[in-house]
Parts: C-alpha cells; sequence; structure tokens
C-alpha cells in the first residue's frame, strides 16, 4: 500500500488559533497544515512565541478557557476533532493520543505512587483488572528501560531521577497504545548523557510499536536524530515544511537559513567564521507586520512584494512535499554564501591572571535529624581542582548537573571557602577570602554573567539604576553626569538603545535582560568574568548575538572568560581551554582542538557523542550511556564515572582514583585505561564532505 | 550581531494624572492628608485652639486627589474601587468633619431620640444615643480615631515584621531559629487574651493599642516577609549582590523588600481590617480609648446594654455598620489588588 492511500493519523487543514484577552483577539497560529502518517515522525522547530506548544495543545484540545480554533480543521483518523463530542474527545486523549511534556516532576502526581498512576492509565482507558494493568505497567517500565521495574513501581515520584521520571511519563504516554505520540520539548530539562539516552528510547519507540510522533523542540540537532519530516515555524506561521534532509540542506525560507547559521555547529569558529544572528525582534503576535512576518529582519526583502496580503505556503516544486511561504523563494541566489560577519584574528592570549590549584571544596552534611545527632556525610562539590587561566583567554568548564560547575563559581566569587589548596588571583589567594573581607579592587576584578536571564536583574529597579550601581559600587565614576555617561556606553556595547536605562527588566525579552546582565557584570572593568550557562535559556538566534558580544566585549578588554556550559556546541565554537568536570573531579582538561579529537577520557566521548548537531553532514559514533548520575553525596570510591563508563574495568575503577595522564603538554586525562587504549580511540565526529548547493557553514574559501 | 536601531521615542506628554501617579507626588498627597489627621488625633490635647480648625484644611484637597487617582489607576477592577469607595469616604469624613454643619457630638440634646426625630430643634437624622448626643455626629466623629489607631498600629505592626522577617528570612541560622521561636510563642497566645494582658499591664491608651497589635500582628508578618525571603533570596539578582560585595542590609532592604512588595500589600489591607475588629473590640471590653470622645467601639459599648429592646437597636447598628463597611473596604482592596496582580 502506497502511503498515499492510507488515512494519515492527523492533518491539520489550514489551523487557525486564537487567544482572546483584554487586548483583543491575538492569533497564536495561523494557517498551520500538517499531515501525519502512521509511524511517521515530524518534528516542529522554532524559537520561544512561535506557537509550536500551542499546536500540540489544540490537537490535544486543551486550549484553555481563553483560546480557541478559529479556523480550518484537526483531522485525526479522518475524523474532525472539532465536530467530536465531549465525551469522545476524552475517549481519545490519552488512550489515542497522549502528551508528553516538558517538566517530567510537572506530569506525574508527586502524592502517589508511581505504579499507581501507571496502572490508571489501562484500568480507565480499557477497564482491564487491576492485576492486569500493574502487569502491564511493570512490562512498559522494563520497554522503556527503566532498571529494576518493581522498584519503580513502588517508588514516588520525587524517589528517582529526572531522566527516569521522563521515563516513566513515556511509558504512561505509551501504555495505551497510542496512535499518535505529542513530545513537547521532552528532554529539555534533562542532562545531555541523559538526554541522548531518551531520544534513543524515542527513536525505538517509533519503530517498535509503530507510533506516529510529534516531536516539539527549540534545538534542530534533536528534531535532525529523531524525526523523518519537519516544520519550522515563525511567529506562529509554518515558514518550511519538508523532509527533514531537503530541508536541513536546501532550506528555501530565508528564516530557516538564518536559524542554520546562528547555530554553532562542528566548522564555526569564533575568530574566523563567526555564527550571525538574526538581526531585530520576533514580532509581538498583536503587532505582525502585513505580508511576510519575518520580513522585517530578512536580508531578502523587497518592498511592495514580501508586505502585501497573506503568504500562502508553496511547493519548491511543482508536486513536491517542500513547501515554503516566501514569495521571492525562486529568485535568491541560495547557493551563494550568505553575507559573511567580520572576520577576527584569534584573541592572543597573555599572562596567567588565575591560578587554581588542588582546590577541593567538601560540605557536610548531617544525615538524620539534629536530635539524633545522626552521622555526618561530606559531599565532595569539587575535589583537587586544578587549572590556570591567562589573560584574555575563555575558559570552558563542562559538565553535568551535579558535576560542582556552579560550587567552583562561588568558592571564586567568595561566597564559599574552599576546604583546601589555593585560588591565586595575581598576588591574593582567594580559596579562603570571603566576599566581605575582599578589597573593592579584588571584587571588580572578578564578575560573573548568571544563566537565567528572568532571575539575573532584580524586577523592582531600572535597568539604568542596577548599571550605575555597580559603577558607583566599585568607584569607577563618582560624578552622577559620568556615571550615566558610562551606563550609556555600557548600553551601547551590548547593543541596546540607551533609553532602556529607564525601563523595568520586565518590559524586556530574555535577550535583552541576558545583555543587561553582561553590561552589568563589565561595568566594572573586570579581569575575570565567570559565565554560568549564559546562553543556555536563550532561543538559538539570540544565543549566537549573545556569544557573538561577548567574545567582542572580550576582544576589547582583554578578560579572562571562565565559561561554565554543559553544550558542548557553544563550547566547541568559543572556548581556547576545555575543563571536562564529573562530580566534582576533572575528567579531562586540553585545548579545545585537544578534547574534541581522540585520545578522550571515556566521559568526554560519550558526552561529545550526546550532544545533537544540526547538520547533515556530521556522522557520530554512537555511545549511549546506561544508568544515572549517582548522586553527589555518595560517589564511587575510585573513578566517578565507573558506574556508567563503558570501559570499566572491575576491581580498579571502582576503587583506586585514577591516575592523571599526560597525553600532551597541558592535555591531562584522568583514567585507569592505559595510554595505549586511550590514543587508540577513533574519533567521535566526523564530518562527511558533501555536496552543499550552499556553502552556508563552511562558507566561500 | 543582531543591529538593534534605536528608535528616538519622545517622551510623551506628561498628563496631570501620570505625573500624579508618580510615586514621588503620591506620598507627597498621602503625607498632606495624612499627618493633620494623625496629629489632630493623636496629639488633640497639646495642640493650640487656635491653630486646630485649620490644621486639617490641607488634608481635604489631597484625599479627594488622591480618591480620584486610585479610581482611574485602578478602573479595571470594580472590587478595587468599591473597597476603595468605602476607605475614602471615611477617609474624606476623617478630614473633613471639623468642617461639616454638626452639633458637638459629646453634648447631650435630647435622650432617646428615634430616627428622624425633631426635638428641643434639632434634627436627628440618624437619631440620639441614651445620653441624647446626635448619632451622627457622632458616627462621623468616631471614624477618625479608628482610622488613625488602626493605619498607626498596623504599619508599626509592619515595620517590626518585616524587620524580623528579613532578618530571619535573609540571615538564616540561629537568627531564624531564635526569631521564628519567639514567633511561634507568641502566635501561640489566644489573641484576645495577649490584647487583654497587654492593655491590662500598660494601661487603655492609644499607644498601648499600637503595642498589642504589634505584638499580636508582627509575627505572621515576619512569618509572611521570612517565607517571600526565603523566596527570593536565591535569585541570581541576589547573587549578583553578595558578588558585589554589597552589605546585607543593603541587599534585604533594596533588593529583598521590594520584591516581597505585592503579597504584603495585599495583606497589608486584609490585616488593616483585622486591626480595626481589634481596636474596636479592645474600646468595647473598655481596654481601648476612653469616654467622652466619640469612638466607634465605645458607641457599641455603651449602646449595647440600651439596644436590647428593638426599637432602640439603631443605637448599636449604626456604629457596627461603620466599622463594617470600613474593614469591607480594606477587605475588597485587597481582593481587587490580588485580582490585578494576577492578570499581569
Amino acid at each position: 500500500m502506497s502511503v498515499s492511500e492510507q488515512t494519515p493519523v492527523l492533518e491539520c487543514r489550514n489551523l487557525c488559533i486564537s487567544y482572546f484577552t483584554r487586548a483583543g483577539e491575538i492569533p497564536a497560529v495561523v494557517d498551520f497544515n500538517l499531515k501525519l502518517m502512521p509511524g511517521e515522525a515530524h518534528g516542529i522547530v522554532g524559537e520561544s512565541g512561535c506557537g509550536k506548544s500551542t499546536v500540540a495543545l489544540a490537537i490535544m484540545n486543551y486550549m484553555g478557557k481563553n483560546g480557541g480554533i478559529v479556523g480550518g480543521e484537526i483531522l485525526f483518523e479522518g475524523r474532525d476533532m472539532r465536530t467530536m463530542s465531549g465525551e469522545e474527545l476524552r475517549r481519545i486523549r490519552g488512550s489515542k493520543i497522549a502528551m508528553v511534556y516538558q517538566e517530567p516532576m510537572a506530569s506525574l502526581n508527586p502524592s502517589m505512587k508511581l505504579g499507581e498512576q501507571l496502572a490508571e492509565v489501562p484500568i480507565y482507558h480499557e477497564g482491564v483488572s487491576r492485576e492486569q494493568a500493574i502487569e502491564r505497567s511493570q512490562k512498559m517500565l522494563a520497554s522503556v528501560r527503566l532498571p529494576d521495574p518493581q522498584r519503580i513501581m513502588n517508588s514516588y515520584p520525587h524517589q528517582i531521577s529526572g531522566g527516569q521520571q521522563q521515563r516513566v511519563v513515556i511509558a504512561m504516554a505509551l501504555l495505551s497504545n497510542p496512535k499518535l505520540l505529542l513530545l513537547d520539548e521532552p528532554t529539555t530539562a534533562l542532562d545531555v548523557t541523559v538526554e541522548a539516552g531518551i531520544v534513543e528510547l524515542i527513536k525505538e519507540i517509533s519503530a517498535k510499536f509503530g507510533t506516529s510522533l510529534i516531536y516539539i523542540s527549540h534545538n534542530l540537532g534533536l528534531i535532525l536524530e529523531t524525526c523523518s519530516r519537519l516544520t519550522v515555524m515563525y511567529s506562529g506561521e509554518a515558514v518550511e515544511s519538508g523532509d527533514i534532509g531537503t530541508v536541513f540542506t536546501k532550506m528555501r525560507h530565508p528564516y530557516t537559513r538564518g536559524l542554520f547559521s546562528s547555530i554553532p555547529v562542528p566548522g564555526a569558529d569564533k575568530n574566523m567564521r563567526p555564527l550571525r544572528s538574526i538581526r531585530g525582534q520576533l514580532p509581538l503576535p498583536f503587532a505582525r507586520p502585513t505580508g511576510c512576518y519575518f520580513g522585517p529582519r530578512c536580508d531578502h526583502f523587497v518592498a511592495g512584494r514580501c508586505d502585501q496580503g497573506i503568504l500562502p505556503m508553496l511547493p519548491v516544486e511543482s508536486g513536491s512535499s517542500h513547501f515554503v511561504r516566501c514569495v521571492r523563494f525562486n529568485e535568491i541566489d541560495w547557493s551563494r554564501a550568505t553575507t559573511r560577519s567580520d572576520q577576527h584574528a584569534p584573541i592572543e592570549t597573555g599572562a596567567i591572571v588565575l591560578n587554581v590549584s588542588d582546590m577541593s571544596k567538601h560540605y557536610t552534611i548531617e544525615s538524620g535529624s539534629a536530635v539524633l545527632l545522626g552521622a555526618k556525610k561530606t559531599v565532595k562539590a569539587n575535589e583537587r581542582i586544578t587549572f590556570r587561566a591567562r589573560e584574555a583567554e575563555t575558559i570552558a568548564i563542562v559538565g553535568e548537573s551535579g558535576c560542582g560547575k556552579s560550587t567552583f563559581a562561588k568558592v571564586l566569587m567568595g561566597l564559599e571557602g574552599a576546604t583546601n589548596g589555593k585560588v591565586q588571583l595575581g598576588d591574593v589567594d582567594l580559596a579562603n577570602l570571603p566576599v566581605q573581607r575582599r578589597s573593592e579592587n579584588v571584587i571588580s576584578r572578578l564578575q560573573m554573567i548568571f544563566q537565567n536571564p528572568f532571575d539575573t536583574l532584580n524586577p523592582s529597579h531600572s535597568v539604568g539604576s542596577q548599571i550605575s550601581r555597580v559603577i558607583r559600587k566599585f568607584g569607577v565614576e563618582r560624578d552622577p553626569a559620568k556615571v550615566e555617561e558610562r551606563v550609556n556606553q555600557l548600553l551601547d556595547i551590548v547593543k541596546l538603545p540607551r533609553d532602556f536605562a529607564k525601563r523595568r527588566p520586565r518590559q524586556l525579552s530574555g535577550g535583552q535582560k541576558q545583555r543587561v546582565g553582561i553590561a552589568r557584570a563589565f561595568a566594572g572593568d573586570p579581569k575575570i568574568v565567570i559565565a554560568d550557562e549564559p546562553v543556555s535559556a536563550l532561543d538559538v538566534s539570540v544565543q549566537a548575538a549573545v556569544t557573538g558580544l561577548l567574545t567582542d566585549i572580550q576582544r576589547e578588554n582583554r578578560t579572562t572568560l571562565l565559561f561554565i556550559s554543559h553544550d558542548l556546541s557553544v563550547v566547541r565554537y568559543l572556548a581556547d581551554r576545555i575543563i571536562v568536570m564529573y562530580l566534582g573531579k576533572i575528567m579531562e582538561k586540553g585545548t579545545t582542538e585537544e578534547i574534541f579529537s581522540p585520545p578522550y577520557h571515556p566521559y568526554t566521548e560519550a558526552l561529545l557523542s550526546a550532544v545533537p548537531i544540526a547538520d547533515t553532514s556530521v556522522k557520530k559514533r554512537k555511545i549511549v550511556l546506561t544508568g544515572e548520575i549517582p548522586s553527589p553525596s555518595n560517589p564511587p570510591p575510585g573513578c566517578p564515572f565507573c558506574t556508567r563508563c563503558p570501559y570499566v574495568m572491575k576491581g580498579i575503577c571502582d576503587t583506586q582514583v585514577p591516575p592523571q595522564r599526560e597525553m600532551a603538554p597541558r592535555h591531562v586525562i584522568a583514567c585507569h585505561l592505559d595510554e595505549a587504549t586511550l590514543r587508540a580511540m577513533q574519533p567521535v565526529i566526523t564530518i562527511e564532505p558533501r555536496e552543499m548547493e550552499a556553502e552556508l557553514v563552511a562558507g566561500g574559501a | 550581531m543582531a543591529a538593534i536601531t534605536s528608535i528616538p521615542v519622545s517622551p510623551p506628554p506628561l498628563s496631570i494624572l501620570k505625573i500624579l501617579q508618580q510615586p514621588r507626588s503620591l506620598i507627597v498627597l498621602v503625607l498632606l492628608m495624612w499627618l493633620p489627621l494623625m496629629l489632630n488625633v493623636m496629639l488633640a490635647g497639646s495642640i493650640s485652639e487656635t491653630v486646630r480648625p485649620y490644621l486639617l484644611l490641607p488634608a481635604i484637597p489631597s484625599a479627594l486627589i488622591l480618591y480620584g487617582v486610585g479610581v482611574l489607576s485602578w478602573r479595571e477592577s470594580p472590587i478595587a474601587i468599591i473597597g476603595l469607595t468605602l476607605i475614602f469616604f471615611w477617609l474624606i469624613v476623617a478630614v473633613s468633619v471639623p468642617f461639616l454643619p454638626l452639633v458637638d457630638p459629646n453634648k447631650p440634646i435630647a435622650p432617646f431620640a428615634p430616627i428622624g426625630a425633631v426635638k428641643n430643634n434639632h434634627y436627628f437624622i440618624l437619631g440620639a444615643d441614651f445620653k441624647g448626643r446626635d448619632m451622627l455626629a457622632r458616627t462621623l466623629w468616631g471614624c477618625q480615631r479608628v482610622l488613625v489607631w488602626g493605619v498607626t498600629a498596623t504599619l508599626v505592626a509592619y515595620l517590626v515584621g518585616c524587620i524580623f522577617g528579613l532578618v530571619a528570612g535573609y540571615l538564616g541560622g540561629w537568627w531564624d531559629q531564635v526569631i521564628s521561636f519567639i514567633a511561634n510563642v507568641l502566635l501561640s497566645f489566644p489573641v484576645m487574651v495577649l490584647f487583654i494582658l497587654i492593655m491590662n499591664y500598660l494601661g487603655a491608651s492609644g499607644f498601648n493599642i499600637v503595642i498589642a497589635v504589634t505584638f499580636a500582628s508582627a509575627p505572621a508578618i515576619m512569618r509572611i516577609v521570612r517565607g517571600l525571603t526565603f523566596d527570593t533570596k536565591n535569585r541570581d539578582y541576589i547573587f549578583a549582590a553578595q558578588t558585589r560585595g554589597e552589605h546585607p542590609l543593603r541587599i534585604m532592604i533594596y533588593e529583598l523588600l521590594p520584591n516581597a512588595r505585592g503579597p504584603i500589600i495585599v495583606d497589608a489591607c486584609l490585616r488593616l481590617g483585622y486591626t480595626t475588629v481589634a481596636i474596636t473590640t479592645l474600646t468595647f471590653l473598655g481596654l481601648g480609648l476612653q469616654p467622652p470622645d466619640p469612638d466607634w467601639g465605645l458607641m457599641i459599648k455603651e449602646a449595647a446594654n440600651v439596644a436590647k429592646s428593638p426599637q432602640f437597636a439603631y443605637m448599636l447598628l449604626i456604629p457596627a455598620l461603620s466599622v463594617s463597611s470600613l474593614i469591607l473596604g480594606f477587605n475588597l482592596i485587597a481582593d481587587g489588588l490580588r485580582e490585578m496582580s494576577l492578570r499581569d
């Protein structure tokens, strides 16, 4: 039977969804089309606010009080869902359509044992007996590769880790054997190595159960790994849809192209091939331009054509399944490289400014109640951290949650004292110098950029007053007029309009807030800036702008950047040297080049393999780690990675602390594997040469 | 690099409403209204009789303007506007009562004159009490004392509660344990017992009401502020202030407190109503403000015996309804504020 004869599991025809607020009707999704065949996986990708989650909610018919479908139809197995009764919809939801949300903890009832919650699904939807339901739940838990299903059935949600919770949620969704599974950013809250496992599982599901998937994500790399077709959304519209391979290599919409050139893929380089962000901002839903919504940000905008009427989705070639919402896609020369952003000579690093030697930070926690004087436990948050940072150098500290990177930042900033070792900034030892006892001069040399843009600014004070406070505090300027001038300069540096100084943080978008955070960090002319995941909460196109900004300021001020991140793509793009941490210990350190090519530490190898890369020419060796990250309060006595390591040698790795092997000058791997084995490792990421009609990434010579 | 073009935004012409909505003008207006009223009530004896009649003059326009600004800024919430109207009715009465054509509230004219009666050349709109004093004059004069002492007591309780809440929440550790323990002990007393203990020990006066209310309310306020502080103190901007080497006092007052203001203001409105009840009850029990000056609690107390017969129930109902309307006003404002904060 050919595909065209089958009934699609789901079909959206010219779907329009609006929210009704006090400000009037706000169209959230406009003219959305989608056809999903049985067993097919369809990705929806777009930045925050583009309406991708609204589509999922509309399919679930779960729009809330103020949302509604105002046009078009949603056909589920050929029947229009809008005409179904409430009773019918209820039966379909959860049994034929299931959804997995971003935050697993929010999807599980915290006061019910997991077994009970899982068993409810078949009991409610199929009316099977309790024993049968329990048995089926247990089988399903095993098939989502959860170890020891028996134990998990008897646990409460908070007793298992985030990755396991998400597996339980997926199991729950699969229990009713749905025809359609909606996944809304299912791995965004998880660590990369855990994410890789879930992605693997999702791929298995569609193969094993024949379930159709709609995978919603902001991450193009994940979509590439999981889906066969893709819709790119922008400001409530689908702008391009087609097969993954076609869209990834022969994109025909300027927005898609902009999106691709703003993500760091192997080959991008902060000096020679800087990323290009898309200029401007996403229009607000009630202030969309006429014609093409992307028009004002597009390099190929032609007045009189792009700003007229409502644009239809056009097939790229007649009869092809590749559609694009652009009137000029035939006129744009797609083979020409996009306008190049400025190239720079690499930054020359200078003298050593920060010298961390054998720094350890242990916390003592009392287990049991204070009354019983229970045994004290030591959490080794940082264990013998040693590295040096030079002037104008970017050092990335990479690791997943619980690896101790935040503790390290706290010690450096003087909010915690180190247990052992030294942290030398110039001739001052910071290891046990709390911030209250540091001189103004020392404090101003060390500043920080924070992860969450919505948390980094005090919502009660204006942007200007928050920046000027730093200026006055560190005595850069004292005269009010000069302080204001300096605030304006800083806003110029971070490319924000000057009148933002009077604004409140809530009037700013996430990317703008992060820029203000950067301006604040640089207000006191710091020598070292610690950036704790500064871009991980931002949309990709904004990410590119912020990373670009950081490099520009660094080049100008010769600041040392300590870049804490879990995202190896960004790290590869930005960092000169990389430190890979796991459970408080350094696993491997070296230059970016050394970290990304063999010899690897087994953990680095797995980490590299786990990072999704949005590039069809990249081939990765698959290493999926089993198990979860052990609790930092109870790490294995030997190598902390031994519980998940594919190369583990029983009796050695789990008992003895691994030796530091210096593979090259300043390239250190802490591993029991002998040098020959390490050197014999194969590269994880290989780039296959491909015929690309548009040399987007590699650029012209 | 995203090129963000700076769009020159000319500041829109400031309307009078916009100017009045500025925090600075609001503070000036509130002070203009509040200080004369407070002086008038608290230091009634020590103000010379030549000044006293003019003291409240600036308060009248201020109260009217504040009411107008309030209505215009909260027009999206009808509930808040009803509350505001109730409160400002009494506030405007409080500041303008010396200038209203009323008889002396303490002068006996015709005992037990019913509502609408004309006796001894006086038209009793709301009747007279058992001593023959005009109920209307007493009710309108009575709001001054309830409002001033109620608001003052709540403000002082908030000041104390916020300080301890911030210290306990932000510094944590021993500070938190000691402060929370004391608060728990105070919270474990029945409120009325606590009031009666304090008032009996210190004696009945307006200032002692403030102390009693503070003891009763501050622990609960401290718990709220402590909770809000716990919530906020792990935010990155607090972390940023700490790494800037800011003094803990500055972090508490400048960085933490403004972000707790939403729930605090809502709670303060509810607590104002609660304090009004408390003051009226204390006065009713004979522990609060003393006769002969009119006061709602006092009026209820004095009428309590007489009002047992239904035809004299108005002596009790009028002050009781006045208290209720004021409390209802505070509660409705609290509701409206909460509703408005949820919308944005």
